[in-house]
């Protein structure tokens, strides 16, 4: 990270003690991970070669939607009954590296998809939930951004984020439910018993990701707590205006 | 408020039901095959639309981008409630009612779900505004 050059919120870093521990075990993770997830650990004996998809794809969608969205609904109530920016904050935070991470999802599942099933996408129960989830909290970052006041667009959120989360959990049943009536099979793609190295690889891609997202979410808040400030500060600065401006013109 | 809004919608949506469900039985003489299991999915159904719809339109209420927002909100959270009601509508039409009655119940605990957040959050949503 370069040093700041000049002063004011632009120069102001994200970065912190937490950040670069955090940062540096992400690397130190992410070497060891791909050291074993892409060399140490051998093919699977059905999956080949896509078995590695696995240790990266299964870690981001548990992280996605249950860490990342549950962080967003417990943000929000805590937002609702507190008030506290910094739960506001935190909510937004987690809900936007969510989406990130949802989509990482997505895209690996369909990678994964291609060499097992034969095709990119499927109507299963769980793409089907994971990609509703993903459009839900879409929806819920573009209520962020609409243009009320920040505490109307706050509380909205934050409404959006725990009914999101709920909804996640709603869809997930329902379309479970769907596919068992219908076809009673489950399509689980990974249905054989994992050995040592797949298993410590599959345990190696977990912490990496959750490093990362931790990681990815402190800088995140940050940068969305800057912002509050900077905003907070262009406020009273205009607010401070107007009333020299008006006693200006009363004197 | 919400409620009012909300009953207000559902009436809407019964009236449009209703004529729909007349055309559907005379123009193609579709069989009705479980009534009372009709009756229940289209009541609960109904009211879960009705919940949603207001409680998403108010999320974006007073937005200039409201138009666009509501549907990119509302589709994918309604989702669940119209696979159940879809697929209890067929039970009670064809099949076995057994088919058709968790999806009712799914539909109820979705409709709850949104009355008591609706309730719950409406005020909450539109003071700051």
């Amino acid at each position: 990270m370069s040093p700041p050059t000049s002063t004011g919120p632009a120069a102001t870093p994200t970065g912190s003690k937490l950040t670069r521990v955090l940062g540096s075990l992400s690397l130190a993770f992410l070497a060891i991970f791909l050291l074993f997830g892409l060399m140490l650990s051998p093919p699977e004996v059905s999956q080949r070669e896509a078995v590695r998809l696995f240790y990266i794809h299964v870690p981001s969608a548990v992280i996605a939607l249950y860490l990342a969205f549950g962080l967003t609904a417990v943000g929000s109530v805590v937002y609702l009954r507190k008030r506290s920016t910094f739960w506001d904050l935190l909510a937004w935070s987690a809900a936007e590296i969510g989406v990130l991470f949802c989509a990482f999802t997505l895209v690996t599942g369909m990678l994964w998809g291609r060499p097992t099933w034969g095709v990119f996408w499927k109507w299963d129960p769980r793409l089907t939930s994971t990609a509703i989830s993903f459009v839900l909290f879409i929806g819920y970052l573009a209520v962020r951004q609409l243009d009320l006041t920040p505490e109307a667009r706050s509380s909205r959120a934050a409404v959006l984020g725990i009914i999101g989360f709920l909804n996640t959990i709603v869809v997930r049943f329902s379309v479970s439910w769907w596919q068992s009536l219908h076809q009673g099979t489950t399509l689980n793609p990974v249905d054989t018993q994992m050995d040592g190295l797949h298993l410590l690889s599959f345990f190696l891609g977990f912490a990496t990701l959750a490093l990362v997202f931790s990681w990815l979410l402190v800088h995140r808040f940050r940068v969305a707590w800057l912002a509050h400030q900077a905003g907070e500060a262009g406020l009273d600065r205009a607010l401070a205006e107007r009333r020299a401006e008006a006693t200006g013109r009363t004197v | 408020m919400f409620l009012g809004k909300s009953l207000a919608v559902a009436a809407e949506l019964l009236v449009l039901e209703a004529l729909l469900g007349a055309g559907a039985l005379l123009l193609y003489g579709a069989p009705l095959g479980h009534p009372f299991l009709l009756m229940v999915v289209v009541v609960a159904a109904t009211a879960s639309i009705a919940a949603a719809g207001t409680l998403y339109s108010a999320l974006a209420s007073g937005s200039r981008v409201r138009d666009t927002l509501v549907p990119v909100l509302v589709l994918p959270a309604l989702a669940p409630a119209l696979l159940g009601a879809t697929l209890a509508t067929e039970a009670a039409l064809f099949g076995p009612p057994s088919d058709g009655w968790p999806w009712a119940g799914l539909l109820g605990a979705f409709a709850v779900l949104y009355f008591g957040a609706g309730m719950l959050s409406f005020g909450l949503m539109l003071e700051e505004t």
